[in-house]
């Protein structure tokens, strides 16, 4: 008992004291591929109508945002012939000359001490109209994420998508060698920034699984040499240890209600099955009772059937099975091997891992036909998850022997590759949207 | 560590068996490690004559007690890609380990499963569990008590060699036995 609470006021510190310090590996989405009809855009630089320096760089995070999306292609700003900052001095005959098809031009302007207004404001340079005019409050510590947000604007109103540049990820890494292996559970931003270690430990930590409610991380840790799942809040770091049963603790997965996990358990005689923990009451209900390995559950979108991984055929494939009689249907019908199902926000679709011709690569299953798509060109791949508008898949590669994470378009026409100092980045997942 | 507490417990065996060869005793735990690393190539997993090796040094020392601990201290068994099966090489080893169990109530072991990095990392949490349940059955089979034995699967996440070779991956699918 006292251990326990020695434990989570340890994590309580731990994370404390990670909120101080920006983590080492700041990740950065470069993209590798783009598709022709990326839309020139020039984002100027916003003007600031305080004494002296701007406080930040509002429209260097926008421009960075639209490129990582790789449907924009923001323009260098040493090709900017001038650099408005209102409607009246922009001079629609420059911009058409080059070629920019979208202006984004915005000022930041002091309140008080600490807050601030940013505007700004999005024309077709060759209808030369407004698109998008917005003023927003702020304050210094916020800016950035007010940029994320003018960012999510810009791209929704040009693409009718919903933007994620205010969204998180969450990944896990690992650094050193042997003893000195640590292994971190980070959370941070869309573009890599703000990244944050929410855990760590010399041990394995694996399978980070975002609550619906995007405020707290459901996990695997092995510290103290057994596998167990945690329930980790994000703004406080608290955390509580969900499942330490005998054998395999794993791959939790949060009911769409946000009210229970699915998870895989061996319950000691080492057969791995499905089963469905209620977080509140500790209630356990087994779902899948096979001798084979059922891991890798994933909910459907109605929260009244499963997907998941079974090797019952001989080799792993992913199955679906309703709650009510725990009937389990296989649907992967293409490759020898595919696990580790993730759903599109849409529940249309899944992302998994296929091995496509000797390669472990990440595919897209689509559940209405059955057919299966390979997205992406590794040896290695795995790990893949939507981004909550469903556009971008990030997942994780090998370059080399190194660890690092990638992105690629849903239609597998843009490909990124996120870079990271040191160490093996893996297991990336997308957070929900913000709730707002 | 764990090295340490395993010479404790053998010593204290050693004693009850008022044996008289102990430093060969503690040659052979030295050679072990070797033994292990020393199989290299690929399909090697079936070549690594781990228990055979094993088993003759311990016949040299000739009692039941010594032929037992020259094999128990840090005994690997490799498998096939995808495979949970223990190959016939392991049987002596597996042997001695299951006659120092049934002999030592009060002795504890732990399975850690292994597989190489390939494919989705909980499917092989799941697989490096059932390797791990494969080496446990043979040990209960032979007498060992479920309460002596814990397993554990770390699947991918802790290689004994890093890299993304058939050799780094043969050195990888694996049960660790740990006292």
């Amino acid at each position: 008992m006292t251990k326990v609470f020695t434990s989570i006021l340890f994590f309580m510190l731990m994370s404390a004291m990670a909120s101080f310090q920006p983590a080492h590996a700041e990740l950065r989405i470069e993209i590798t591929k783009g598709i022709s009809a990326a839309v020139p855009i020039a984002v100027v630089p916003f003007g600031y109508t305080g004494p002296g320096a701007a406080p930040f760089d509002v429209a260097g995070v926008v421009a960075a945002d639209l490129a990582s999306s790789g449907r924009f292609d923001p323009m260098d700003r040493k090709d900017m012939l001038e650099m408005p900052s209102s409607g009246a001095e922009v001079d629609f005959q420059d911009w058409r000359l080059l070629k920019a098809q979208v202006l984004v031009i915005g000022k930041v302007s002091p309140i008080n001490a600490d807050e601030y207004s940013i505007q700004f404001q999005v024309f077709d340079v060759f209808k030369r109209e407004q698109i998008l005019g917005y003023r927003m409050p702020t304050t210094r510590a916020a800016m950035r994420a007010s940029a994320h947000y003018v960012a999510d604007m810009i791209f929704e109103k040009l693409t009718g998508v919903k933007g994620v540049f205010s969204t998180q990820v969450a990944y896990v890494t690992v650094t050193g060698k042997g003893k000195d292996r640590n292994f971190e559970l980070v959370v941070a931003d869309a573009d890599g920034a703000n990244a944050k270690s929410i855990s760590n430990s010399p041990d394995p930590i694996m399978s980070p699984s975002w609550s619906p409610d995007g405020r707290k991380l459901a996990y695997v840790s092995f510290e103290g040499g057994t596998s167990a799942v945690y329930v980790q809040i994000l703004r406080s770091g608290f955390r509580q240890k969900v499942s330490s049963r005998r054998g395999v603790n794993g791959a939790p997965v949060w009911h769409p209600d946000g009210r229970s996990l699915a998870l895989t358990l061996s319950q000691g005689d080492g057969n791995l099955d499905i089963y469905v923990l209620e977080l509140t009451s500790g209630r356990l209900e087994r779902i899948t009772s096979h001798p084979a390995i059922d891991t890798e559950p994933e909910w459907r979108k109605d929260g009244r059937g499963l997907y998941f991984t079974s090797d019952r055929s001989g080799r792993a494939q992913i199955y679906e099975l309703e709650l009510q009689d725990k009937k389990a249907v296989r649907i992967s019908r293409e490759g020898s091997y595919n696990a580790r199902p993730r759903l599109s926000p849409d529940g249309k679709q899944l992302s998994l891992v296929t091995l496509d011709r000797g390669n472990y690569r990440i595919g897209i299953m689509d559940l209405e036909r059955g057919t299966l798509r390979v997205l992406s060109e590794g040896k290695l791949d795995e790990s893949p998850a939507f981004a909550p508008n469903g556009q971008t898949l990030i997942y994780a590669a090998r370059e080399g022997s190194q660890g690092v994470l990638a992105t690629v378009s849903a239609d597998g026409q843009i490909r990124g590759r996120i870079a990271s100092a040191d160490g093996d980045v893996r297991e990336p997942v997308w957070s929900p949207f913000p709730p707002n | 560590m764990r090295n340490a507490k395993l010479v404790i417990l053998l010593a204290a065996t050693l004693m009850l068996g008022a044996c008289s060869k102990s430093p060969d005793v503690k040659d052979g735990w030295g050679d072990e490690p070797e033994m292990v690393t020393g199989a290299q190539d690929e399909s090697g997993s079936s070549q690594r004559g781990l228990g055979e090796n094993g088993v003759r040094g311990g016949e040299e020392f000739g009692g039941m007690n010594l032929d037992g601990q020259n094999v128990l201290d840090g005994t690997t068994i490799f498998f096939d890609y995808d495979s949970t099966d223990i190959k016939l090489d392991y049987e002596d080893v597996l042997m001695a380990h299951a006659r120092y169990l049934v002999e030592n109530p009060g002795a504890r072991v732990r399975l850690e499963g292994h597989t190489d990095e390939r494919g989705s990392r909980e499917y092989n949490i799941g697989l490096g569990e059932r390797r791990s349940q494969s080496v446990r059955r043979v040990l209960m089979l032979q007498g060992a008590q479920d309460s002596q034995i814990i397993t554990v699967s770390f699947g991918e996440e802790r290689p004994a060699e890093f890299g993304s070779s058939e050799d780094a991956w043969a050195k990888n699918r694996r049960v660790e036995i740990q006292y």
